[in-house]
C-alpha cells in the first residue's frame, strides 16, 4: 500500500481519504437527521396535551454536568488527536479513554434524567411533546452509546497494532464522529433546554 | 395457538392461499434445485459474497425485475377490479391492500433497484475506476435493499399488508384504524431499505467525486455519471428524514406515543409533511437517473455529442436543489392557508424550467442528427412527448387553487403515471437494452424489443389518457369501485385493456431475454452500439478488474475521441491490480436485520434484542477485521485481456 508521507497518516493513503470523505458525507446525512428532530421538536412543543410543559420539567443541574462533561470530553479527544498525530501512542490511547469515561458520565447523568422524567409523570407516551423530546435525547444519547463501544474497539486495536495508516484513520474519524455529537448537544442544550425554561 | 394466531391473514380469501401454496412451492424448487445442481457453493462465491461492483448491479437488476413483475399484478388486479361498476371481484379491504403495495413496490422496490442496478454496472466504468469507494458497503446495501423487499413482500401471507396507502397518512395509519400489522411491515421494510440506499448515496458520491480517471474533470463526467451524482447527493439529504418520520411511526404503532395521533398534542399533519419531505425529492432520485439515460442514449443513436452539456448539469443540479422546496404542493387542501399555498405553487412550476431546458437540449441533440431507431433510441424518443404530457398536467396541479379540482382525483393518478412511467420506467428499459451487451456479452433481440416497445408506449396511453377524463369528472383514486349511474364504466374497460397490452408488452420483454439468452450471437464487438463513453473501452463482459490499463480521459466522450480523434485512451504498462476481498458479512448482517424487522413487526420482543445484538457482533466484527484485499496479476491480466478480445 502506497503511504503519502507529505499528509498526516490518517489521511496517507488513497483508501484513508475516501474513508474521511465519505464519514463527512455520513455526517451530513447525520445533520439531516437531527434537523429534522429539531424541526418535529419545534413543531411539537407547545403541544403537551394533558402533560407537562418544558419550563414544568427541566433541570439546570443535570443539563449543566452533562454540556461541561460532553464538551472537555469533546476536547480530550482533539487533544488524543494530536497526540496521534506526533506519534505519542501510550497518550493517544489515555487521551481516548479519558474521552469514553466523561462519555459515559454524560450517559449515566442523562439516564438519571430520563428516569426523573418518568418518575415526574413526563413519560414517552404522555404527550406529543414528551414523545419527542425524549426521542430527540434519545437519539443523541443513543449515538453516544454507540460511540462508546465503537471507541473502546478502536482503543483495543491501537493498543494492539499501534499508530498504522489504518488505526489513525478510524482514531481521526472517530473523533470527526464524537465532535459532532457536541455539537449537535449545542443545539439541544440551546433549542431545548435554554429556550424551554426561559 | 394464541402465539400463532397474530400470523393469521385478516382477510384470507382464495388466492392469498394459492399464493402462500406457489411462494412455499417456489422455495422448495429453489432449495431442490440448487442441492441437485450442486450449486450451493457457487451461489455463496460468486455472488451472495461479492463485493464486485458489476455482480451488485446485475443482482439489483434481476430484484428490480421480480419487483416490477410483482407491482405489475397489482396493477393488473386494480384495472380489473374498477373494469366494471360495481365489480365484486376484491372487496374493499383487499383493493386498498393492493394499491398500497403497488405504490411502495413499484417506487421503492421496483424503481430504486433499478436505477442503483444501472449506476453499480455504469458509473465506475464510465468514470473509468476500479470499483466504488467501498466495496464491501455496496454489498451491505444491496443485501439491506432485499431484505427489506424480501420483509415488505411476505406481509401479504403473513399477517396482512400495509393498507394505509403508499402514503401512510395518520391517522389512517395509525393503530385504531389500521389494526393488522401491515403498517408496522410498512414502517420496517421500508427502515432497512432506506439504510442500504442511504449508504448507497455515500458511497456513490465519493466513488464519483475521488475516483475518475485521470483527466475527467467534474465537467467532463459522461452525463449519466453526472446524473448519478446529483441523485445521490438528494439521497443523501431526503433519506434521513425518512429514517426520522418511520421512527416515529413505528413508536406511535408500537410504542403508544402521540407523534402523529389526534389525541395529546399529536400532530397527524407531520407525518405528511415529513414524508413528502423525503416524498418528493424521492421522486427526482428516481428521474434525474433517468435523464442521464436519455442523454447517453440520445447522444449514441443520434450520432451526435449531447447538446447543452452545461446547461443540462445546471439543469440537473437545480431540480435537485428545488425538489426540496415544492413537497407542500401534495396536500394543497389540507389547510396551509393562501400563502404557503402561493409559495409552493411558484416553487413548483420552477422546476418546469430546467425540465424543459433540458427537453430542448435532447430535441437539439437530434436536431440535423443521423438517428438510428434501436430499441434504446425508440423509448428515448417515445419519452419526450408522452413525459411532456406528464409535465403539463402537472404544472396544472401546481395550481394550488386549480388542484382542488384535481386532488386525489383520477386525474393525479394520471398524471404522476404520466411522469413517472415515460420517465423512469422507459428509461430502465432503455438503459437495459442499452447496457445489456455490456452486462452479459450478447445483445437483445431488436425485432422482439420494438414489438415490446409498441405494445407497451401504446397501451400506456390507452390505459393512462382515459383517466384523465375520469378523473376531471370526479372519479376518486383508491376507490374499489363505483355505480354505474356515473358513468366511468366504459373510459376505465378502456384502461382495463390498456393494462392486458402493458402486460403482453413486458410479458415481450421478458421473452425477449429468454430468446436472446438461448439465440443470440456472443460474437459481438466490445462496442457493439458505436457509443461514446469509456464503459465501451473495456471487454464486453467486463473483467472483474474493469480496465486492464486505467484510460486517460479527455472529454465527456473519450472513447469516441479516441476512435474518431486519435485520442490515445490506454498509455503505459499493465501493472498488478489491487482488489477487495469477498466477504459474507454484509449478506449475514441483512439476515439478521431481517429477522430484526420481522420481530418488531410481530413486537417479538427476545428476537429484537437477540437480532439487534447480532447486528453489532457484525459492527464489531468489521471493525477488526483485517482485510488487505489480493492481487490480480500482471500474466493473469493479460491472459484474461488476450482471451476476450479473441473471444
Amino acid at each position: 500500500m502506497k503511504i503519502d508521507h507529505s499528509l498526516p497518516l490518517e489521511y496517507g493513503t488513497d483508501q484513508n481519504q475516501l474513508n474521511i470523505l465519505g464519514f463527512w458525507i455520513f455526517l451530513g446525512a447525520e445533520i439531516m437527521l437531527f434537523g429534522t428532530l429539531f424541526a418535529s421538536y419545534f413543531t411539537l412543543v407547545d403541544r403537551t396535551g394533558s402533560g407537562p410543559s418544558g419550563a414544568e420539567i427541566f433541570e439546570i443541574t443535570p443539563v449543566l454536568i452533562e454540556t461541561i462533561v460532553l464538551l472537555t470530553s469533546s476536547f480530550v479527544i482533539g487533544l488524543g488527536v494530536h497526540a496521534m498525530r506526533i506519534g505519542r501512542t501510550k497518550a493517544m490511547i489515555t487521551f481516548y479513554a479519558i474521552t469514553l469515561l466523561l462519555g459515559l458520565t454524560f450517559l449515566g447523568v442523562e439516564i438519571y434524567e430520563f428516569m426523573h422524567y418518568v418518575h415526574i409523570g413526563a413519560g414517552l407516551q404522555v404527550s406529543a411533546f414528551t414523545a419527542i423530546l425524549l426521542t430527540t435525547l434519545g437519539t443523541h444519547g443513543a449515538h453516544v452509546t454507540f460511540g462508546l463501544v465503537w471507541g473502546f474497539f478502536i482503543i483495543l486495536q491501537v493498543r494492539k497494532h499501534g499508530i498504522t495508516p489504518e488505526t489513525a484513520n478510524k482514531s481521526f474519524i472517530f473523533s470527526l464522529y464524537w465532535h459532532f455529537l457536541d455539537v449537535v448537544w449545542i443545539f439541544i442544550f440551546s433549542f431545548v433546554y435554554l429556550k424551554g425554561m426561559m | 395457538m394464541e402465539f400463532f394466531e397474530r400470523f393469521a391473514i385478516p382477510h384470507p380469501s382464495a388466492p392469498i392461499y394459492a399464493s402462500m401454496v406457489a411462494i412455499g412451492l417456489t422455495v422448495i424448487a429453489i432449495v431442490a434445485g440448487l442441492t441437485y445442481f450442486k450449486k450451493w457453493g457457487y451461489l455463496w462465491r460468486e455472488w451472495l459474497t461479492t463485493v464486485d461492483h458489476k455482480r451488485i448491479g446485475i443482482m439489483y437488476l434481476i430484484s428490480a425485475l421480480l419487483m416490477l413483475f410483482r407491482g405489475g399484478v397489482d396493477a393488473i388486479m386494480m384495472r380489473s377490479q374498477t373494469a366494471i361498476p360495481e365489480n365484486t371481484l376484491l372487496d374493499a379491504q383487499h383493493y386498498n391492500e393492493v394499491f398500497t403495495t403497488h405504490g411502495i413496490v413499484m417506487i421503492i422496490f421496483m424503481a430504486m433497484p433499478f436505477i442503483y442496478a444501472l449506476m453499480n454496472f455504469v458509473v465506475p466504468l464510465q468514470i473509468g475506476a476500479r470499483d466504488v469507494a467501498f466495496p464491501r458497503l455496496n454489498a451491505l446495501s444491496f443485501w439491506l435493499f432485499f431484505m427489506g423487499a424480501m420483509l415488505f413482500n411476505i406481509s401479504f401471507v403473513i399477517g396482512g399488508s400495509p393498507d394505509a396507502g403508499w402514503t401512510a397518512y395518520f391517522p389512517l395509519a395509525g393503530n385504531e384504524f389500521s389494526t393488522s400489522v401491515g403498517t408496522n411491515y410498512y414502517a420496517l421494510a421500508l427502515q432497512i431499505a432506506g439504510l442500504g440506499t442511504l449508504m448507497s448515496g455515500i458511497n456513490f458520491i465519493v466513488t464519483i467525486l475521488k475516483m475518475r480517471a485521470p483527466g475527467i474533470t467534474l465537467m467532463k463526467m459522461p452525463m449519466f455519471t453526472w446524473s448519478a451524482l446529483t441523485a445521490n447527493v438528494i439521497v443523501v439529504f431526503a433519506f434521513p428524514v425518512l429514517t426520522v418520520a418511520l421512527i416515529m411511526m413505528t413508536m406511535d404503532r408500537l410504542f403508544g406515543t402521540h407523534f402523529f395521533a389526534t389525541t395529546n398534542g399529536g400532530m397527524d399533519m407531520l407525518w405528511a409533511n415529513l414524508f413528502w419531505v423525503w416524498g418528493h425529492p424521492e421522486v427526482y432520485i428516481l428521474i434525474l437517473p433517468a435523464f442521464g439515460v436519455y442523454s447517453e442514449v440520445i447522444s449514441t443513436f443520434a450520432r451526435r455529442n449531447l447538446y447543452g452539456y452545461k446547461s443540462m448539469v445546471a439543469s440537473m443540479v437545480g431540480i435537485s436543489f428545488l425538489s426540496f422546496l415544492v413537497w407542500t404542493h401534495h396536500f394543497f387542501t389540507m389547510g396551509q392557508g393562501a400563502l404557503t399555498n402561493s409559495i409552493f405553487s411558484v416553487t413548483t412550476m420552477a422546476i418546469a424550467i430546467p425540465t424543459g431546458i433540458k427537453i430542448f437540449n435532447w430535441l437539439f441533440t437530434m436536431w440535423k442528427g443521423k438517428i438510428e431507431f434501436t430499441v434504446p433510441m425508440l423509448y428515448a424518443v417515445g419519452f419526450i412527448p408522452i413525459f411532456t404530457i406528464g409535465g403539463v398536467t402537472g404544472v396544472m396541479l401546481a395550481m394550488a387553487s386549480a388542484d382542488y379540482q384535481y386532488h386525489n382525483t383520477m386525474f393525479l393518478v394520471a398524471h404522476f403515471h404520466y411522469t413517472i412511467i415515460p420517465g423512469v420506467v422507459f428509461a430502465m428499459i432503455a438503459g437495459l437494452t442499452y447496457w445489456w451487451p455490456k452486462m452479459f456479452g450478447f445483445m437483445l433481440n431488436e425485432r422482439i424489443g420494438k414489438w415490446a416497445f409498441w405494445f407497451i408506449a401504446i397501451s400506456f396511453n390507452v390505459t393512462f389518457f382515459p383517466m384523465f377524463f375520469t378523473g376531471l369528472d370526479g372519479q376518486a383514486r383508491r376507490m374499489y369501485t363505483y355505480s354505474e349511474a356515473t358513468g366511468f364504466g366504459p373510459l376505465n374497460m378502456l384502461s382495463f385493456i390498456g393494462a392486458l397490452g402493458l402486460a403482453v408488452g413486458f410479458a415481450l420483454i421478458a421473452y425477449n431475454v429468454y430468446y436472446s439468452t438461448r439465440y443470440a450471437s456472443r460474437n459481438i464487438s466490445a462496442d457493439p452500439w458505436d457509443a461514446r463513453t469509456l464503459e465501451w473501452a473495456t471487454q464486453s463482459p467486463v473483467p472483474a478488474y474493469n480496465f486492464a490499463i486505467t484510460p486517460q480521459a479527455n472529454s465527456s466522450e473519450a472513447f469516441w475521441d479516441a476512435k474518431k480523434k486519435g485520442h490515445e485512451l490506454f498509455k503505459g504498462e499493465v501493472q498488478k491490480i489491487h482488489m477487495p476481498s469477498n466477504s459474507g458479512v454484509p449478506f449475514i448482517m441483512s439476515c439478521i436485520f431481517f429477522i430484526w424487522g420481522f420481530s418488531f413487526v410481530f413486537s417479538l420482543w427476545i428476537p429484537a434484542i437477540l437480532a439487534t445484538i447480532g447486528i453489532f457482533i457484525c459492527m464489531a466484527q468489521r471493525s477488526f477485521e483485517r482485510d488487505p484485499g489480493y492481487y490480480i496479476s500482471v500474466k493473469e491480466i493479460k491472459e484474461t485481456e488476450s482471451k476476450l478480445r479473441g473471444a
